[in-house]
């Protein structure tokens, strides 16, 4: 112990030693901070004080509530509640004006358009996309091109009642017959008929393709719904095929793909999730970007 | 040896004066490491009792105090009418409503490269006055120096100048002594509260938060920092004072790194100086024909000093250069009757020429000076320029980033754009919105709008910004490219002042 200072110091490191020793090695005496130590203890304090005043520990089939009854669940309501107050006026004023009021007033239209955004990416997006540019089978909303009507009306009714949802209500009836698949038609009619409906909005055919033919098949089976022109019918959500919009793709193989399986579309009603302000929000949202009807 | 230059300096310096610098340099010099001998990390702050004094720096030193504080207690009570609608003073912050006023300017959150532009400015001239003669910022005008000025002067009024305050602080607790304490810190609570009240009145209505404060009715924001800046004043000029500029501030480090020798500083003539002697000792030398120096080493230049240095060793970063270490050795150069300005702004290399026997040479206006006015005037211009040519309306685009394009059932294309109109004028205006650059794109505005020979017209609010989400559609792409380069103009129907911005119309990918 040559050098180990009488005193108990280490001299090499000037360090005073806590007398422990193992293995001729000694245990420098490096105590923690004093400021760290007692914020150590007061945080100990602090937590006791804790367990009183808040939840805290488990019991057998319920917890310990703490002085002052406080809960996340009543904390979360007080603030939605809160939110509501100070949404309250103008929420109000969309709640009692008629769709196209809110389009025409500048500041509800921009309180219903930022209202509605988090609405649509919460409940539309999954589908519609969160642009609402769509995907196959869910239509793009940003067009011009509308399945059961673009006016703000038809919107909203959609958007209440949803479309072939399960709604006394709602859009319908059903959806494309499945023509192959039943046995309606036979394959070479729905390849010709195929054809047809790709001719009619100007797209190219494949060369020797019978379109008379085509278009009797078409007038048979398919008028009915689409119309004589092809025009589509908006009571039955027929698309119009004569556009350069489609729902599903227009190439040959798509179109011989739903003659052949049938295509039924639906959308949920959303009356019963969504508050009837909401609804109109989302209407008018649906409307502004761009392919509302007047 | 290069790097050792420094700290030997700065040990030199201190050494006399006892500064807790020089024992931080002492502790770092190889003599002193030895191990077991450690002194501890911290060193404790020894009070400084800075001397009264008079003289032309000190005269300075009270006009610029009583300039600058009285600009800043007194400015937000100064109107100026801007007309209905619009706060009427002259400077205010106005938070919510993203406004800053100055007099005639209103800036808004969009022109913050103003702001960029003022810090420039005030960079430029903090380098300038560097170069001109050093530290004149931290000896005159930095808050820091003017608010320990305020708080040293309101301790000499209560607990009386350095020898009086000094012996009673020796001494023992007496009832007089703690009365004496107590007013000081009332005195200098008060100041620093208002100092802190006068903060908040750049960012309301200062008569009318100065009359809800009073009545207890202010928003709680208004008293918590109110607060925070009483703590702050009332620690960093009643208690921390020099400490800030030795161990806090960045300045005197930077300040260090850009000085250079022609640099005016507060210096100690050690030629006129040395050697030093009392005043009896040192006549008689002169009287026997020996070289004597002026000095008289009675130490007052220590005394007055607020951070505690001894000039007489040379330049150090404890010396804020205010220049109070003049006023006292002129006073007593007067007294023994020697000339004045023992202690001056100087140069090193001045002391060096006239031990040589040659004539000072000053160089204010030298290739560095000229640089620093020369950014001065030019980013001044720019600032002016821009502030005295610029429109009162603005215009934004966003591109719809989700579709960037929409297919139509015509096959026309179509792009959605979110358009903030900004219009600064007092009176509300009509803008025309159309776009340039894409041939046959017509222009829709959402909502129910005007128009004007076909083209949407958006109202805009007086003083206020207006978003509008606005369709161009368009047929054929005209270039083959994917981007067509679009510009927006917002036309003013009745004066025709315009605001454009650029942005693009996106086509399907061929």
């Amino acid at each position: 112990m040559a050098d180990q200072h009488p005193s108990g110091i280490d001299r090499l490191t000037g360090t005073a030693t806590t007398g422990h020793v193992w293995d001729g090695i000694r245990e420098l005496n490096n105590p923690l901070p004093r400021w760290w130590v007692w914020v150590f203890y007061a945080t100990i304090v602090w937590a006791v004080g804790y367990w009183v005043v808040y939840p805290a520990w488990p019991l057998v089939s319920s917890y310990s509530a703490g002085m002052f009854g406080w809960h996340s669940r009543t904390s979360i309501v007080t603030d939605l509640d809160d939110l509501q107050k100070l949404r309250g006026a103008m929420a109000g004023k969309i709640a009692a004006a008629p769709l196209q009021a809110i389009e025409n007033d500048p500041e509800m239209l921009a309180f219903a358009r930022a209202e509605a955004k988090p609405l649509f990416a919460e409940n539309c997006a999954p589908c519609h996309g969160t642009g609402a540019a769509g995907a196959k089978g869910f239509p793009n909303l940003n067009d011009d091109d509308w399945l059961w009507g673009g006016t703000l009306d038809d919107v909203a009714q959609t958007i209440r009642h949803g479309a072939r949802a399960a709604d006394s209500q709602t859009r319908g009836p059903g959806g494309m017959p499945a023509f192959g698949r039943d046995g309606i038609l036979k394959r070479d009619d729905i390849l010709t008929v195929a054809q047809f409906v790709r001719s009619l909005s100007g797209l190219p055919v494949e060369p020797g393709a019978d379109l008379a033919t085509g278009q009797k098949i078409f007038a048979d089976n398919c008028a009915v719904c689409h119309g004589p022109g092809g025009k589509g019918n908006r009571a039955l959500g027929a698309p119009n095929l004569t556009d350069a919009i489609w729902l599903y793709g227009s190439d040959a193989a798509t179109i011989v793909e739903g003659l052949w399986n049938g295509r039924n579309g639906q959308m949920p009603a959303w009356a019963s999730r969504l508050d009837d302000t909401a609804i109109k929000s989302l209407a008018v949202y649906v409307h502004t970007l761009g392919g509302g009807e007047k | 040896m290069q790097a050792a230059a420094p700290t030997r300096r700065l040990t030199d310096a201190c050494k006399d004066s006892g500064c807790s610098l020089y024992r931080i340099a002492e502790r770092a010099t190889p003599e002193n490491d030895d191990p077991g001998s450690e002194p501890p990390l911290y060193v404790a702050r020894e009070k400084i009792y800075p001397q009264r004094v008079r003289g032309t720096y000190r005269r300075a030193k009270w006009i610029i105090l009583f300039v600058t504080l009285g600009i800043y207690y007194a400015l937000p009570f100064v109107r100026w009418h801007r007309g209905a609608g619009a706060p009427g003073q002259a400077v205010l912050i106005d938070l919510p409503g993203r406004r800053f006023y100055f007099f005639f300017i209103e800036i808004w959150p969009q022109e913050v490269y103003y702001l960029t532009g003022l810090l420039i400015l005030a960079a430029m001239a903090l380098f300038l006055m560097n170069a001109v003669a050093g530290r004149v910022w931290c000896g005159y005008l930095c808050p820091q120096t003017v608010w320990t000025d305020l708080f040293q002067t309101i301790e000499r009024w209560t607990e009386g100048d350095r020898r009086e305050h000094e012996r009673r602080n020796a001494g023992p607790w007496t009832a007089e002594r703690v009365a004496r304490l107590g007013v000081k810190h009332v005195l200098w609570l008060m100041v620093a509260w208002w100092t802190g009240g006068a903060w908040v009145l750049y960012f309301a209505d200062a008569p009318t938060l100065v009359a809800s404060l009073a009545t207890f009715e202010a928003p709680l924001v208004a008293y918590a920092w109110i607060g925070i800046l009483t703590f702050t004043t009332y620690t960093l000029a009643g208690h921390m004072r020099e400490q800030v500029c030795l161990y806090m501030c960045p300045w005197p480090r930077i300040q260090a790194a850009l000085t250079d020798e022609w640099a005016l500083n507060v210096t100690y003539r050690y030629d006129r100086g040395e050697p030093r002697g009392s005043v009896k000792k040192n006549e008689a030398l002169r009287a026997r024909g020996i070289p004597a120096g002026d000095c008289i080493d009675c130490r007052q230049c220590v005394a007055v000093c607020p951070t505690g240095v001894d000039i007489r060793n040379g330049l150090s970063l404890g010396c804020i250069q205010c220049g109070l270490c003049i006023d006292a050795c002129d006073a007593v150069m007067a007294k023994i009757g020697r000339p004045p300005r023992l202690i001056a702004y100087d140069t090193d290399i001045n002391i060096k020429r006239r031990l040589d026997g040659l004539k000072p040479i000053y160089r204010i206006v030298r290739g560095r000076t000229a640089l620093y006015a020369a950014i001065i005037a030019a980013v001044g211009v720019i600032m002016l320029y821009t502030l005295a040519t610029r429109g009162h309306e603005g215009i934004n685009v966003i591109h719809d980033r989700n579709p960037l394009y929409v297919r139509l059932s015509n096959g026309d294309i179509r792009n959605a754009f979110s358009v903030h109109l900004l219009n600064k004028a007092l009176e509300e205006r009509r803008f025309i919105l159309a776009v340039e650059g894409v041939p046959g794109a017509a222009v829709q505005v959402i909502g129910d709008n005007e128009s004007e020979a076909g083209e949407p017209v958006v109202a805009v609010g007086p003083d206020q910004t207006r978003e509008v989400r606005v369709l161009v559609t368009a047929r054929g792409n005209p270039t083959g490219s994917i981007n067509t380069p679009l510009t927006f103009r917002a036309a003013d129907t009745k004066s025709g002042e315009a605001a454009v911005a650029d942005d693009y119309f996106r086509w399907p990918a061929p």
